[in-house]
C-alpha cells in the first residue's frame, strides 16, 4: 500500500526563484489496484514518483510504502519497490542476465534464489533467447522486457511506473500495458504516471489528475464522467486543469 | 551486508570496465606501451643516432697553413678526419653541412710559436648540431695538445719542471653509487611519469562511473535500488582507484623491464657504451614497491577528486571539460619536482603531489629519508579521506546527481 502525506518538493531555480514542483499531495493507492497519476508535462507526475522510490527527498511531507516511511527508512521502501521509467535505462555493457542478477544481488537475494527467481522471470517474460546478449545488442522491446525483469527479481509488492510507455512503439508499449495489468492482478500496488488518456482509461481503478505540483481531483474515472458531466477524459482533464493551467500559459 | 553490496557494485563495475575499449586502453595499454617507447624506443634510437654521428669520419676545412707544415701534418694524421682543401664558400658548406667545421690556422703559425708570440687559431662549427660539434671536439683536443706539447718544451728548454705551470691538479670524484647517480638524474621523470599515469588511469572510470552514468540513463535505475549511496559511491570508488593503481602498477612494471632492457642494451653496442652509460639505471624490488606504496594515496586522492568533479557534469563530454585542466594541475607540481635543485624540505613534504613527486626523486636514488616518508604519506592520506568524504556527500545531494 502507499500513502502519500502532504507530500511537497521545492526547488531553487536561479532564475525563476523557487519552485513547487509537488505541492502538499495526499492519496492512497491499495493493494490490487492501479492508480493513474495524470498529467500535463512538468505538473509534477515524476517528481512525486521520484519522492514514492526515494529518488528523491521531499521537502514537506511524507509517504507510508509498505509500511515504511519514505523519509525514515529509504532503503526499507526501495527494496519493497519495483520502479520503471523510460529514464531507468540498462547497464550496456552487461548482458541480461548479468543486470537482471545485478539487481537481485542488490535486493539482497542469495544466490539460490536469485538463480530460481531469474530462470522463472525469463522463461515467464520469454527472454531466454537473448539472456546472454549485452543490453547494448538488444531491441527495444527486448530492452523494456529486461528492464520489467530488473523490476521484478525481487518480487516487490508495489510497483511505480513512470511514463512507461512514453517514446515506444505501439507493440513494446502493450508489453509494458500488459504487465502492469499483471501486477494488479497478482496483488501489487501499482501506481503509474502518464498523460495518455486511452491508458488511463484502460488500466486505472483510480485516476488523481495533477497540475502545477497540486493534486486537484481523484476518483474512479466513472466518478469523475459523473462529477464532470463529460465522458471523454480529455475533456474531463481539460476541465480540471484550464483554471491553473491558463495563467501559466499566458506568463 | 554493507560489505557486500560495496562488493557487489565493485564486481558489476569491474564487469563493466574490462568490457570498455576506452577503460582498457588509459589502464592497461598506455601505461604498458608508455615507457618502452619512451625509454627503450626513444633511448636506443638516441643511442643508435649518437653512435652513428660518433662513427662518422667528419670533413675539416683546412683555412691556411701552408707556412705551419707540422701543424697541418698533425691534422691530417688524426683519427676519423677528413682534412678536405680550402673552398671560398666555407661558411655555406658548414651551414649546409656538406662539411662539419673549418679550423683556420693563421699565417706564420709556427713561427709565431717559436718566437713565443701569441696567436688564437679559430675553429668554425654549426653550434648546437651534434656531428658538427663532435668534429669540433677532436680539433680543439688536438690543438689543445699541441699547446701542452710547446708549453713543455719551453720549460724543458729553461729546465723548469711541470709543476710550474701546473703546481697541483683539481679532480672530481663522485662517491655515490651508481643507482644514486642516475636517480638524481631521472628519479624526477619517474614519479612524474607514475603520478601522471596515475591519474590518467583514474580519469576515464571516474568520468564513466558518474557523469556517464547519468548520460546513459543508468544513474535512476541504480538510485532506484535498495543499496545505500554510501555503498553505491563507495564501490565506484574502488573500481576507479583499482583503474589507478592498475595503471600506477604497470606504469612503475613496465618501466623497470624498460630500463633493465635499456641497460642491457647500452652495455652491448659500442655507441652505447658511450652515450648511453649516463642513463644506465636499476630499479630494485625494493624501490619498486616503495614508489607503488608511495603512489597509494595519490591514487585514493586522485579516485576521490576526479570522482567528485565528474559527478558535477551531465554529460561525459561535460565530465572531460571538467577533468582535462585538472592534469595541469597535477602536470605542475609534478614537473616542479624535476627542477633541478629542488628538494624535501618541512614545508615542501605537505604540498600534495609535489611531496610525492620529490619523494619518489629519494626513492629512485635509494635515499629513504623516514620522518618525510612518514609525513608524506600521512598528509596524502589526509587529503585523500578528506576527498573520499567529499565525494561521498556529493553523492547524496539531489542538486548535483540530477543536476539540470
Amino acid at each position: 500500500m502507499i500513502e502519500a502525506r502532504g507530500l511537497s518538493k521545492r526547488f531553487q531555480d536561479k532564475k525563476r526563484g523557487e519552485i513547487r514542483a509537488v505541492d502538499n499531495v495526499s492519496f492512497t493507492c491499495q493493494p490490487g489496484k492501479i492508480y493513474g497519476l495524470l498529467g500535463a508535462n512538468g505538473a509534477g507526475k515524476t517528481t512525486t514518483l521520484r519522492m514514492l522510490a526515494t529518488i528523491l527527498e521531499p521537502t514537506d511531507g511524507t509517504a507510508i510504502v509498505c509500511g515504511h516511511d519514505i523519509v525514515e527508512q529509504p532503503e526499507k521502501v526501495r527494496a519493497n519497490v519495483g520502479f520503471l521509467s523510460t529514464a531507468t535505462a540498462l547497464y550496456r555493457r552487461l548482458t541480461a542476465q548479468e543486470f537482471v542478477e545485478y539487481f537481485g544481488r542488490l535486493n539482497g537475494l542469495d544466490e539460490a534464489t536469485l538463480k530460481k527467481r531469474v530462470d522463472d522471470i525469463f522463461k515467464r517474460l520469454d527472454m531466454n533467447g537473448f539472456r546472454d546478449r549485452r543490453c547494448d545488442k538488444l531491441s527495444t522491446g527486448m530492452m523494456q522486457k529486461t528492464s520489467i525483469a530488473r523490476t521484478l527479481v525481487h518480487d516487490p509488492p508495489v510497483m511505480i511506473f513512470d511514463e512507461p510507455t512514453n517514446g515506444l512503439d505501439i507493440m513494446t508499449a502493450r508489453t509494458i500495458t500488459s504487465f502492469i495489468r499483471e501486477c494488479r492482478n497478482n496483488g501489487k500496488t501499482v501506481i503509474f504516471s502518464t498523460h495518455i488518456m486511452s491508458e488511463v482509461e484502460k488500466l486505472c481503478d483510480t485516476i488523481g489528475i495533477i497540475q502545477s505540483g497540486k493534486l486537484l481531483v481523484e476518483g474512479s474515472l466513472a466518478e469523475l464522467r459523473d462529477k464532470y458531466a463529460e465522458h471523454d477524459l480529455e475533456e474531463i482533464f481539460v476541465k480540471v486543469v484550464t483554471p491553473l493551467f491558463a495563467p501559466e500559459e499566458a506568463n | 551486508m554493507s560489505a557486500r553490496n560495496v562488493g557487489i557494485v565493485y564486481r558489476k563495475e569491474l564487469t563493466e570496465a574490462v568490457r570498455d575499449r576506452r577503460t582498457l586502453i588509459s589502464t592497461i595499454l598506455v601505461p604498458l606501451l608508455l615507457f618502452p617507447v619512451l625509454s627503450v624506443g626513444f633511448g636506443s634510437l638516441a643511442v643508435a643516432l649518437v653512435g652513428k654521428a660518433k662513427e662518422e669520419t667528419p670533413k675539416v676545412m683546412l683555412r691556411g697553413g701552408e707556412d705551419s707544415p707540422a701543424v697541418v701534418e698533425g691534422l691530417k694524421k688524426l683519427d676519423r678526419i677528413e682534412i678536405v682543401p680550402e673552398t671560398p664558400n666555407w661558411k655555406d658548406q658548414i651551414i649546409n653541412k656538406e662539411i662539419r667545421a673549418a679550423v683556420e690556422i693563421p699565417a706564420g703559425f709556427q713561427a709565431n710559436i717559436a718566437q713565443q708570440k701569441a696567436d688564437t687559431v679559430r675553429i668554425f662549427n654549426y653550434e648546437g648540431e651534434l656531428k658538427s660539434e663532435f668534429a669540433t671536439e677532436k680539433i680543439e683536443k688536438y690543438m689543445k695538445e699541441y699547446r701542452d706539447k710547446v708549453v713543455k718544451e719551453r720549460l724543458a728548454a729553461k729546465n723548469l719542471p711541470d709543476t710550474v705551470l701546473k703546481p697541483f691538479d683539481v679532480k672530481q670524484e663522485n662517491v655515490a653509487p651508481p643507482e644514486k647517480v642516475s636517480g638524481a638524474a631521472f628519479g624526477g621523470i619517474i614519479g612524474y611519469m607514475v603520478i601522471l599515469l596515475c591519474m590518467t588511469g583514474a580519469m576515464y572510470p571516474a568520468m564513466d562511473l558518474t557523469a556517464g552514468e547519468k548520460e546513459r540513463g543508468t544513474m535512476e535505475t541504480i538510485l532506484s535500488s535498495p543499496i545505500s549511496r554510501m555503498h553505491l559511491v563507495l564501490g565506484k570508488f574502488f573500481l576507479i582507484l583499482t583503474a589507478a593503481l592498475g595503471t600506477a602498477a604497470l606504469s612503475v612494471l613496465s618501466m623497470g623491464v624498460s630500463f633493465s632492457v635499456l641497460s642491457h642494451y647500452t652495455g652491448r653496442t659500442a655507441g652505447g657504451r658511450a652515450a648511453g652509460a649516463s642513463f644506465l639505471l636499476k630499479l630494485g624490488p625494493k624501490t619498486v614497491i616503495s614508489v607503488f606504496l608511495m603512489a597509494l594515496p595519490v591514487a585514493v586522492l586522485f579516485s576521490a577528486t576526479l570522482m567528485t568533479i565528474a559527478l558535477f557534469a551531465k554529460t561525459y563530454k561535460e565530465a572531460q571539460s571538467y577533468l582535462t585542466p585538472m592534469t595541469f594541475v597535477v602536470i605542475i607540481p609534478a614537473i616542479a619536482a624535476m627542477l633541478p635543485g629542488v628538494e624535501l624540505t618541512p614545508k615542501l613534504s605537505i604540498i600534495p603531489i609535489l611531496n610525492v613527486s620529490l619523494l619518489c626523486k629519494e626513492l629512485v636514488a635509494g635515499t629513504y629519508h623516514w620522518n618525510y616518508i612518514a609525513v608524506i604519506f600521512a598528509s596524502t592520506c589526509v587529503y585523500a579521506a578528506a576527498a573520499l568524504f567529499i565525494a561521498i556527500k556529493m553523492f547524496q545531494r539531489e542538486s548535483v546527481l540530477f543536476r539540470s
